[in-house]
């Protein structure tokens, strides 16, 4: 960290671990950062810096959060699918113990929640549970571990949490959303235009306001899932860069920095365990609702 | 932090790890816990069936034992009853046999007395004839006298 942040004030250090790699397409036009300008029609391309991310704008896709995002997955995957074929009625030992101890643990939370039939809605608590926990574990590798490795291997930027992405935890929490509205229509049918246009007033004057309140209402729900575990994840994340920055103002405060560092990382495991619990569980009372018809 | 395809890729990714989970992980782990605790259950049920019998089992066992017993006593008691009637049976034939073993001797007794009587009748007739004959100092007739002789000897 201190060879990478020589060169670089600390707020060019906290701004390049906050930029993620990205491949996208350049409007014609554009000047890039080694001054050539961008054909007619665009390229695609990596971008370097912000900047060019920025003028990006849609159509570009951040490598580092996909390539995490889904190898955590397939870790995910991957562990649950070997339970799967290992999981037998003998006595369970080590690691089998271990997961299904997870496994029931969600059992039961959507058992208390949940009072629907769905097989969709146990499965997809797991996935979420395991999978953000996965994700926001990598916050606790050390910061510059894996981008300045990767720098040296000629990769400019490279942030590790995909829980730190908007994008991600959006991606996640619309998807959550469909599922809502999916399973609102097909449970209540009409009883959920209902819900959105006679509640909380009971008349038809008020459609509109309760229209209103109602959509803000629904909206509201994936935003703040989204939005609460990027928030978290993405200050925690902010933390870790700022202690490590603390690394390059000088000999006297490594040992404070080191120490900081510790004690920010044991308190964070506790933080990324009820981030992803807490996106597991609003999931299923978020589902439940729509389930629930009044 | 701009929003872009990364959100679609995720929503993708979401979906498709949503699916091999409810697919491929949830149904065959649970089924196997749910195999497991159904495992457990009967254990526990059987575990509990078996200390019953047990403690059956040893209820009848002391039942038995004590039929056991009281047979045995009946046994010994009938046996000594036996036992007793053998040697009353025994004692009862012993006597006899001693009565006709005594009765048997007496008669031989009294045999062995009446020919002895006889045998000694007879000498005493010969004795008493060969006196007569030595104080008489004759010979006499014996088939004359013999009656006579009879006589004297039987009345001895």
């Amino acid at each position: 960290m201190a060879a990478a942040g020589e060169t670089q004030t600390i707020s060019e250090y906290i701004v390049h671990h906050l930029t993620n790699l990205t491949y996208g397409k350049l409007p014609g036009g554009f000047e890039r950062y080694d001054g050539s300008v961008v054909p007619d029609g665009g390229v695609w391309t990596m971008a370097h810096g912000g900047a060019e991310a920025s003028a990006m704008g849609f159509m570009a896709i951040h490598v580092d959060s996909m390539i995490w995002s889904i190898g955590l997955g397939l870790v995910f995957c991957w562990l649950f699918r070997g339970l799967a074929r290992k999981a037998e009625s003998g006595v369970p030992s080590g690691l089998v113990n271990a997961l299904e101890m997870i496994v029931e643990f969600v059992d039961n939370t959507v058992k208390d929640t949940f009072h629907g039939h769905n097989k969709l809605v146990a499965p997809l608590a797991l996935t979420i549970f395991v999978w953000v926990f996965l994700m926001n574990l990598m916050d606790l590798v050390p910061v510059d571990l894996v981008p300045y490795t990767l720098m040296l291997l000629g990769v400019e930027y490279h942030k590790i949490v995909p829980s730190t992405d908007p994008n991600i935890t959006m991606g996640m929490a619309l998807g959550i959303f469909i599922l809502m509205l999916y399973y609102s229509i097909k449970i209540k049918g009409f009883g959920f235009v209902k819900e959105l246009t006679m509640n909380p007033f009971n008349h038809w004057a008020f459609i509109p306001v309760n229209l209103f309140m109602e959509v803000v209402g629904l909206l509201a729900k994936p935003f703040s899932l989204g939005l609460r575990l990027f928030g978290n994840m993405y200050a925690g994340e902010m933390i870790f860069i700022l202690i490590a920055a603390l690394f390059s103002a000088g000999l006297m405060w490594m040992v404070p920095a080191g120490l900081m560092q510790i004690g920010w990382a044991i308190f964070h495991i506790l933080v990324i365990t009820l981030q992803a619990f807490i996106f597991m569980v609003l999931t299923i009372v978020y589902l439940s609702m729509a389930h629930e018809d009044h | 932090m701009n929003i872009n395809l990364t959100l679609i890729g995720q929503m993708l990714a979401f979906a498709g790890f949503v699916l091999f989970c409810m697919k491929y992980v949830w149904p065959p782990i649970l089924a196997a816990m749910a195999e497991r605790e159904q495992k457990i259950a009967d254990g526990l049920a059987a575990a509990d069936r078996a200390s019953h019998d047990l403690e059956l089992a040893q209820e009848k066992a002391v039942e038995r034992l004590k039929e056991a017993k009281t047979e045995a006593a009946g046994i010994v008691d009938s046996a000594n009853k036996r036992a007793n009637q053998i040697v009353e049976e025994a004692k009862d034939a012993a006597l006899v046999e001693a009565e006709r073993v005594k009765a048997a001797a007496q008669a031989e007794i009294e045999q062995e007395t009446n020919r002895a009587r006889e045998t000694l009748r007879g000498q005493v007739a010969a004795l008493s004839l060969a006196g007569a004959e030595k104080v008489l100092g004759a010979e006499i007739d014996q088939s004359a006298h013999n009656a006579l002789v009879e006589k004297l000897a039987s009345e001895l």
